[in-house]
């Protein structure tokens, strides 16, 4: 199959070893039907990408050299694919990462019983062997611009994601045992916490655990709090079971899992001294439908109501990380929604610099990154080209 | 991968490490830190670059060996390697023209005030006051001497300079007058009792915050601070903040959410040895 082409119900899997095998849709498969059946991609593509790692890997041809040089800013799903889909057209390609290990998302946000370590590691060792470099810690917006890289490089991909957590301005949101998803996903999948001591990086246990959010990175979370050894693990949601965000497979696996579901809550402040030891909630009724046609949650006015918790994760969504943005001349970004603005080919305003994934979108999949990635690949060969 | 090229022990338990890492060194500014990470079990470690060779792409960094890691990087010797280190991050100093600035160094914050003092003296005015627990953690003295119009030193035990804390020299410049400005490195203790002294006095002062930082780019939000009431992230909106703004005792809490953590790390690598 090709990741980031099908979404269409109807449409024919074939599951074909191209350059990308590896990662479900995160999208609701039933979206994904076979003779009325739904189509598991996830496992295809798991099934597919264990077999080649058992296997050997068969490395896609390469084209002829061109002599041209491109830098990849990121390396989660749309940075690996671009630099997959150039280096086979023949262009010489580095990949900066600011953190220690490439991956971007698929190793430091989603968890390993999603997506086992394994499979990104083999795949960028692949890429690798295309003869794409990578470069890890570096931080472009920091260790250097855009703008040195144009000195040096012909064109550039921003993949760099969306990787600033929202928050939910609300009291008591700094106290100690408040966490961020990505700070509790960056510690266990990245920094390997639940592996403290034997790794450096701790991580709280939490007996008592309230995740905010109902998206995939919530499930991730309440699903990773259990892992971890918390006793009751709560997914705290505003609107209903109806709205969420997440993959109804993902909202399955967390009730399976035993985690609770509070719909239809809001929080409204954290209490305690030291650290957190509660949430005061409202409870929600559901009116008109918003902007983005659900029907929108309404505080039920009175019906305060605290729950003990020991340990909280905001779940309510990531922005693009601004470092980029900020330090690049010339780039049009859209500043309410803090994305950088970009055709469907991944061209921005800026001469020779492209981009792709959740940096133009805002948070979305895996396999939307991928699309990108692809695309922006083809736009960039093009202007390589000179076409 | 980044070389250690030169290792001196400044005192005992404060390391000054030289570390090749030319990237870096071609764009730190006073007031900027780096990540380290000393291998791939290590946890990332954030330090203020202290120093640094824009043409050899040397950056000097200086720890104190507190908890596991920093004493587990102590152990590391010139020619070692260190798995990673990245950087320069967070925000420059703010560098005022024609002011009369006191820096205020406390324990290996001396090192982190100095870039930032050596900047300020091409413009301004510069007294310094460096504190340690006694003579023999005095740190960077010379250095901070020679980026100094007038350099003051105290000791907890008086064992060297003037016996007290740092506060105590800060509030007698306050209250001579003439100072526009306090630059205050230390640790946070020491820095929340610097803002408290220069605030009866209306005069800006500026600290650098150490919280906890897992990423250092802006994406956990583990160094949550709370300053004028509003959040923000230390490693991308810091780390300095106006010291009259900040709320310390929030970043003492947050300091000591992993207490346990850090205490058992530490048993278990003081009974091990080095890993």
């Amino acid at each position: 199959m090709i990741p980031g082409g099908i979404t269409e119900p109807g449409t024919t899997v074939t599951i074909k070893t191209g350059s990308w095998r590896n990662f479900r849709p995160k999208r609701d498969d039933s979206r994904c039907k076979r003779a009325g059946e739904p189509v598991a991609i996830g496992r295809l593509e798991r099934f597919v990408a264990d077999w080649e790692i058992e296997n050997g890997l068969r490395l896609p041809e390469r084209a002829k050299p061109t002599g041209k040089k491109v830098a990849v800013v990121g390396s989660g799903p749309s940075g690996l694919t671009v630099a997959t889909e150039l280096a086979k057209r023949g262009h010489e390609v580095t990949i900066l990462e600011t953190l220690h290990r490439p991956g971007g998302v698929l190793v430091y946000g989603i968890p390993e019983f999603r997506l086992p370590k394994r499979i990104v590691e083999t795949e960028v060792e692949s890429i690798k062997r295309l003869g794409v470099k990578v470069m890890t810690d570096v931080v472009v917006g920091k260790t250097m611009t855009v703008d040195d890289l144009l000195e040096e490089y012909d064109a550039v991909f921003l993949g760099t994601g969306a990787g600033l957590p929202l928050l939910l301005g609300i009291p008591g949101e700094d106290l100690s045992g408040v966490y961020s998803a990505n700070e509790f996903l960056i510690r266990i999948n990245l920094m390997k916490a639940y592996a403290f001591p034997d790794y450096d990086t701790p991580i709280k246990v939490g007996k008592r655990v309230a995740i905010i959010g109902g998206g995939n990175v919530a499930m991730d979370s309440a699903r990773c709090a259990l892992r971890l050894g918390a006793e009751k693990v709560s997914v705290v949601y505003r609107r209903s079971e109806k709205e969420m965000p997440a993959r109804n497979e993902e909202i399955e696996r967390a009730k399976e899992e035993g985690i609770i579901f509070m719909t239809l809550t809001q929080p409204v402040r954290f209490t305690g001294e030291e650290k957190v030891d509660g949430i005061e909630c409202i409870k929600m009724e559901l009116g008109e439908p918003d902007e983005s046609g659900r029907r929108r949650p309404v505080p039920i006015e009175g019906s305060n109501f605290n729950i003990d918790v020991d340990q909280v994760v905001i779940a309510i969504g990531q922005r693009p990380n601004p470092l980029v943005m900020r330090t690049t001349e010339g780039l049009v970004c859209d500043d309410r929604k803090g994305i950088i603005i970009a055709d469907s080919m991944g061209r921005t305003s800026k001469k020779g610099v492209f981009a792709g994934g959740d940096v133009i979108t805002g948070a979305a999949t895996v396999i939307a990154a991928m699309g990108a990635g692809k695309r922006a690949a083809e736009a960039i060969d093009k202007f390589l080209r000179g076409d | 991968m980044a070389k250690i090229l030169r290792k001196l022990r400044l005192a005992p338990g404060i390391n000054e490490f030289v570390v090749d890492a030319p990237l870096i060194a071609r764009k730190a500014e006073p007031g900027q830190f780096l990540i380290v990470i000393i291998d791939e079990k290590g946890e990332r470690i954030p330090l203020t670059i202290a120093d640094l060779d824009r043409e050899s792409g040397a950056v000097t960094i200086v720890f104190l060996e507190i908890g596991k890691s920093t004493m587990e990087l102590g152990q590391l010797e010139a020619g070692d390697e260190i798995a990673h280190i990245s950087g320069p991050l967070g925000k420059a100093s703010e560098i005022p023209q024609g002011e009369t600035i006191v820096f205020v160094g406390g324990g290996v914050g001396t090192a982190a005030v100095y870039p930032i003092a050596r900047k300020a003296k091409e413009s301004n005015k510069v007294i310094s006051i460096v504190g340690a627990k006694n003579k023999e953690t005095v740190i960077w003295e010379d250095k901070m001497k020679d980026v100094s119009d007038r350099l003051i030193v105290t000791t907890d035990d008086g064992s060297y300079g003037r016996k007290g804390l740092v506060t105590e020299p800060l509030k007698e410049l306050l209250e001579q007058g003439g100072i526009d400005r306090v630059v205050a490195i230390g640790p946070p203790i020491m820095m929340k009792f610097a803002a408290l002294t220069t605030r009866p006095y209306g005069v800006k002062t500026v600290v650098s915050l150490n919280p906890i930082i897992v990423d250092g780019t802006g994406m956990c939000g583990a160094c949550r601070v709370r300053v004028g009431g509003v959040t923000k992230f230390a490693c991308v909106d810091g780390p300095e903040f106006d010291a009259h703004e900040v709320d310390f005792d929030l970043l003492l809490k947050r300091l000591a959410t992993y207490r346990e953590e850090e205490e058992l790390a530490k048993r278990l690598f003081l009974e091990r040895g080095r890993k």
